[in-house]
């Protein structure tokens, strides 16, 4: 089957369609600031009848998440969707939606946090979020985005997954640009994502169980330890997830990270998100010029997929790795996760730790090139470096 | 690949052009990019709006700072809003005004290309009140679309949100803005 409805879609528009093909029992969500306009698209289908789910409008995101936990424990397939100051303040219930093994899957329009008050794109409220226990998952353009949210439903209800998939698009530069995108046919996406079956509903009430209790130090340490396995899962199961849908959509996913122009480039930068596809335009550029450049870009978070990584990577000269958030005294978390990777290596890439766009800050394809020209220069000193700011 | 950049103000409808434009050229088999420039929206504020156009799929995400053309659907923005910035010499300027042409590059400074375009009073005329899809008109006729595509997707669009007597009239306003100018 190919994908056979290509229309101009904002971001937004593209994940509340996959939100509709997916159909979830329930949407629980905060209807306003700082909501994304995917909640709004979304009810805008219920209410036309387009989809069966129920919107469950509360009054805070922490409600929100709480209501999805709820819905999602007494067995309903559920999803949100959210930005910026809502993830934090669903941070609470996020920790707890992974730890009950809550098969959500939430898509983030990744955006700053305050302060000071900021509305544009970068990955500090994803970022924070990444000890959570949650699946992660960057898409760098709105197909990307689509696919990745009808995959996160698979990944996310997998039996040894079960835990909740965050799908982030960047902010403003994604989720309100108009962009081609191609939707697959509703039927396709049914059939790919399937019944969903809930191994212990809530509301089995022949086979009762409890859910979410009080566990004492006798116990809570292996219930963490159960976390910790489900994630070691994840891989294995995206790859899983992947190859059915490509069978389904012509797509060509293969592999937790994607790279480009990598194998022999002796410079490469590491960048989440719809940065990739500007740096892609600049290896591009570099590589006509004769230059042995590439880059590679995670699309899976959390779990890091650091071995592959690592193995992709230990060959290069320099390493220049563009985080879009701060860790406030330490490096960048894209640095961190790159630099632990390579952590037991003899001979390794020089590494550099580039902090950009931060609140929304455009990034320039001739900055992206510098960086490259950076990397060339064997004597470059400050590991940290921050690009176009002023200092 | 073509950039194009939208002036503005808040309610005028240039993000709703921009977006027409990436709807019709995406008819004519195009890749595009259409994002307006985010601050904090009010009704009159001056704001602007981008359209990438390719033949190639776009992996650009930056903002535009150099368009080949720019529409300028307000006239006072001339003055308020440096609707020339990054516009190289070979680039055009649309812009909606009962002035001459040589009059805006008086008033701009600009030496390349300057197209003009009462687009307000087609508008007007049309009964329809936006000058934006008048602009859009005369801008797909400047970039040598087809008229018959351009028509389509505006109607097709226009009819998802206003009643038919209101698109009729906007559509009169459009092929007023194209014919202006092809």
């Amino acid at each position: 089957m190919s994908k056979d409805n290509k229309d101009v879609l904002t971001g937004h528009q593209v994940v509340a369609n996959a939100m509709r093909q997916v159909d979830p029992d329930v949407v629980a969500a905060y209807p306003i600031t700082p909501q994304s306009e995917i909640v709004e698209y979304f009810s805008q289908y219920v209410a036309d009848g387009k989809v069966d789910s129920e919107v469950i409008t509360v009054e805070s995101e922490h409600s929100a998440m709480s209501a999805c936990v709820g819905s999602a424990a007494a067995g309903a397939r559920t999803m949100t969707a959210t930005a910026s100051q809502g993830l934090a303040l669903m941070m609470e219930i996020v920790y707890i939606a992974a730890s009950m093994r809550t098969p959500i899957v939430m898509t983030v329009a990744n955006r700053a946090l305050s302060g000071p008050i900021n509305i544009h794109c970068d990955h500090s409220d994803s970022m924070a979020a990444r000890d959570s226990g949650v699946i992660q998952l960057y898409g760098e353009d709105a197909q990307e985005a689509y696919e990745f949210t009808l995959m996160a439903q698979r990944l996310a209800e997998s039996e040894d997954v079960l835990l909740p998939v965050m799908v982030t698009l960047d902010g403003f530069t994604l989720t309100h640009t108009a962009q081609v995108a191609e939707l697959l046919p509703d039927e396709a996406v049914s059939e790919f994502v399937g019944e969903y079956d809930a191994r212990y509903p809530l509301l089995d009430v022949e086979n009762p169980t409890t859910q979410g209790p009080f566990d004492m130090p006798d116990y809570y340490f292996e219930h963490k330890l159960q976390q910790v396995e489900a994630m070691e899962n994840v891989p294995a199961r995206f790859l899983q997830v992947q190859e059915e849908f490509n069978d389904l959509s012509g797509s060509n996913y293969d592999g937790l990270f994607e790279t480009y122009k990598l194998d022999d480039a002796d410079y490469a930068v590491v960048v989440l998100g719809s940065t990739a596809g500007t740096a892609k335009v600049v290896v591009d550029e570099l590589r006509e010029k004769g230059k042995k450049v590439g880059l590679l870009k995670p699309w899976l978070f959390r779990p890091f997929p650091g071995e592959g990584i690592k193995d992709a990577l230990v060959d290069k000269e320099a390493v220049g790795i563009l985080d879009r958030s701060l860790s406030f005294g330490s490096s960048g978390p894209l640095y961190l996760e790159i630099s632990s990777a390579l952590a037991e290596e003899d001979r390794k890439p020089r590494l550099y730790n580039y902090t950009y766009g931060l609140g929304g800050r455009d990034i320039k394809e001739d900055q992206i090139a510098d960086v490259f020209e950076d990397l060339a220069n064997p004597d470059l000193e400050d590991k940290m470096r921050y690009i176009g700011a002023r200092q | 690949m073509k950039e194009i950049r939208w002036h503005g103000r808040g309610g005028q409808g240039a993000k709703t052009a921009s977006q027409l434009l990436a709807d019709i050229n995406l008819q004519e088999g195009k890749f595009v990019q259409s994002f307006p420039e985010y601050g904090p929206e009010r009704s009159g504020a001056p704001i602007r709006a981008y359209n990438r156009v390719s033949d190639k799929k776009i992996r650009v995400h930056s903002g535009v700072d150099e368009p080949e053309v720019v529409a300028v659907v307000d006239p006072t923005l001339l003055q308020a809003a440096s609707p020339t910035e990054g516009l190289s010499e070979d680039g055009v300027l649309l812009v909606n005004t009962p002035n001459s042409s040589d009059e805006v590059k008086d008033e701009t400074g600009f030496t390349g290309k300057v197209i003009t375009i009462d687009a307000t009073k087609i508008a007007e005329d049309a009964g329809s009140g936006y000058a934006n899809i008048p602009m859009l008109g005369a801008l797909v006729a400047v970039l040598g679309t087809e008229y018959e595509v351009a028509e389509s997707e505006v109607s097709k669009a226009l009819s998802k949100k206003l009643p038919e007597e209101i698109v009729e009239l906007n559509l009169e306003a459009f092929e007023a803005g194209y014919e202006k100018l092809s």
